[in-house]
């Protein structure tokens, strides 16, 4: 793959280090730095505009997300040159805040695009582990004909199905009902216990709690990094209202067309 | 292997199913060339065939009041390399009555192949129509396809045409409906090609909104990659009080392929509305990563988005 490998230090799946990126003239990541063992639910806790999402698709390799300094280790080795592709086939990918709309695309191919041996059972499991019925929803169209809610299901359950190592998933709790926290926070238990680490992205601190590990993101940078409990009681205390100043992210959406 | 054979071994390679073909009960139509192999009639439907030098005409009749349980299967094709077909036809459906038409176009060995549609079709009071066409061309791109069809639609009408130029290269299609709406009757055009290599694609869809309370869609998706290229020319008017158009049209472009999109909407009434949208871009960035996100590589990606957007 053309990347020179670097051994970490045992038990991490994920090493960031020190990781800066720049987007419009402006310093949205300052120096992240994180691990996570593999399998474990790791919650990243902050406010809008703290950088999470920049993160999320800078741990990705999306196009226009590449840090200016700093490096991305995923199971020893250095990944932060690697396209989107490569790193998906080592087991790294993430769910989007607002799942992408594919005209035409049945959510049964939707689901196996990912999946090393698409089969029927894992398709019907998988949208079943985030409450929806296979029978209603495998042959519908993941496109305007849903609403963002499904999506945002599907979009869990495709990463579901394909069983990676390490499953990003940012803010998959945001715009969705009270109900379907349990659902994802169910989910999310489920993916670690067959072993897929989790970095949960989320402003919702009682989405916190669930995890075996929290951090607190603020103005591109990891401020705290502690039990789920006591970063929750801090981001509670301290950042409802925020006590920082303004947000690092540029607002607006932070996708366009290539 | 008998002309009759070749056709249905081509027709099922563009996704026909040849048992409709070969049952009674089902109304079908086979040319290869300027022959016609095979032709079906159900009760109040009427086939009625005639062979010129360069192709077939054909008059379909479907009788006032008949439903069509089962879709009338069409299928035409030219099996050598080189030839021309011209298929002159005319569709005549009855008052109240309902027919779906699903026609394969197949032309897998063509290098200089010239398929002409010439259509002429009326949908009468009440009646619907449904057609669905689509081709089957091989990887030489030498195929030129010219469906054209004048539709006249009567008061409480509905005609819906598909039109998928998808599998094999698209060579040069020049595709031009013009549909005439009377009071509320409906219209829906649906154009779907995927053109590379140097294929070239002309679609111009045109509907005219004459009666009150008609409605019409016209709508295009079209991808182009390599070298080639692609012009829509989408047109709705609206003549009537309460007329409802819009025109619908997305176009991906890859390479060095050009594409350009009019959509033309034309109002002489003031209580018609008449509405537009068209996007030509590249494939869509979130819809790729998030598919590269699943491990697919970017062509692959791109493959499946716009097979999607095709469907």
């Amino acid at each position: 793959m053309g990347e020179q490998a670097t051994k970490t230090s045992a038990g991490d799946l994920l090493r960031v280090e020190g990781l800066r990126l720049e987007r419009g003239g402006q310093e949205i990541l300052r120096g992240v730095t994180l691990r996570i063992a593999p399998g474990q639910v790791y919650s990243l806790l902050g406010r809008n505009g703290s950088g999470k999402s920049t993160l999320a698709y800078a741990l990705m390799g999306c196009a226009g997300y590449t840090p200016s300094a700093g490096r991305v280790l995923f199971d020893g080795q250095d990944i932060t040159r690697l396209p989107i592709t490569e790193r998906a086939r080592l087991g790294l990918t993430l769910a989007w805040q607002d799942p992408a709309r594919f005209e035409g695309l049945k959510v049964r191919d939707y689901l196996s695009l990912g999946m090393q041996q698409p089969v029927r059972e894992r398709m019907e499991e998988a949208l079943a582990a985030v409450a929806l019925a296979p029978l209603l929803y495998l042959g519908r169209t993941v496109d305007d004909a849903l609403s963002g809610g499904e999506r945002k299901r599907i979009e869990l359950a495709a990463v579901y199905a394909m069983r990676p190592r390490l499953a990003v998933l940012d803010e998959p709790d945001s715009g969705i009902d009270v109900l379907s926290l349990d659902d994802i926070a169910r989910l999310i238990r489920r993916m670690a216990g067959e072993g897929t680490a989790v970095l949960l992205i989320t402003h919702r601190d009682e989405m916190a709690s669930i995890a075996d590990q929290a951090a607190l993101m603020c103005q591109g940078e990891i401020v705290r990094v502690d039990d789920p409990q006591v970063v929750r009681d801090y981001f509670a205390r301290r950042c409802q209202p925020c006590e920082a100043a303004e947000p690092v992210e540029p607002a607006g959406g932070a996708y366009e067309r290539l | 292997m008998s002309d009759f054979e070749a056709i249905l071994d081509a027709y099922e390679r563009s996704g026909g199913d040849r048992h409709f073909l070969k049952s009674a009960r089902v109304a079908s139509l086979v040319v290869s060339g300027n022959q016609v192999l095979g032709a079906n009639e159900v009760a109040g439907v009427h086939l009625i065939s005639e062979e010129l030098p360069d192709g077939v005409r054909a008059r379909v009749i479907v009788d006032p009041g008949v439903r069509l349980e089962t879709p009338a299967h069409l299928c035409f094709g030219v099996i050598p390399s080189e030839g021309v077909q011209r298929i002159l036809s005319e569709f005549e459906i009855g008052a109240g009555a309902r027919a779906e038409f699903i026609a394969h176009c197949t032309f897998p060995n063509a290098e200089h192949v010239v398929h002409r549609m010439e259509a002429r079709i009326h949908v009468g009071p009440a009646a619907s129509m449904t057609y669905r066409e689509t081709h089957y061309h091989g990887e030489s791109g030498g195929v030129e396809v010219v469906p054209k069809a004048q539709v006249t639609v009567d008061e409480g009408g509905h005609f819906a045409t598909e039109f998928a130029l998808t599998t094999g290269r698209v060579g040069r299609l020049d595709f031009d409906y013009v549909v005439d709406v009377a009071a509320h009757g409906v219209a829906e055009l649906t154009t779907k090609a995927y053109g590379y290599g140097g294929d070239a694609i002309s679609v111009k869809e045109t509907i005219r909104l004459n009666g009150e309370g008609a409605r019409g869609l016209a709508k295009a998706r079209i991808a182009v990659r390599d070298r080639a290229t692609s012009e829509v020319i989408g047109t709705t008017e609206g003549h009537a009080p309460f007329a409802r158009g819009h025109v619908d049209c997305v176009e991906i472009v890859r390479d060095q392929a050009t594409a350009s999109a009019m959509p033309i909407v034309r109002v002489t009434d003031p209580q018609a509305y008449v509405t537009h949208e068209a996007a030509i871009g590249t494939v869509d960035k979130k819809e790729l990563e998030t598919l590269m996100a699943r491990g697919l590589d970017e062509d692959r990606a791109v493959d499946v988005i716009i097979r999607g957007m095709l469907a």
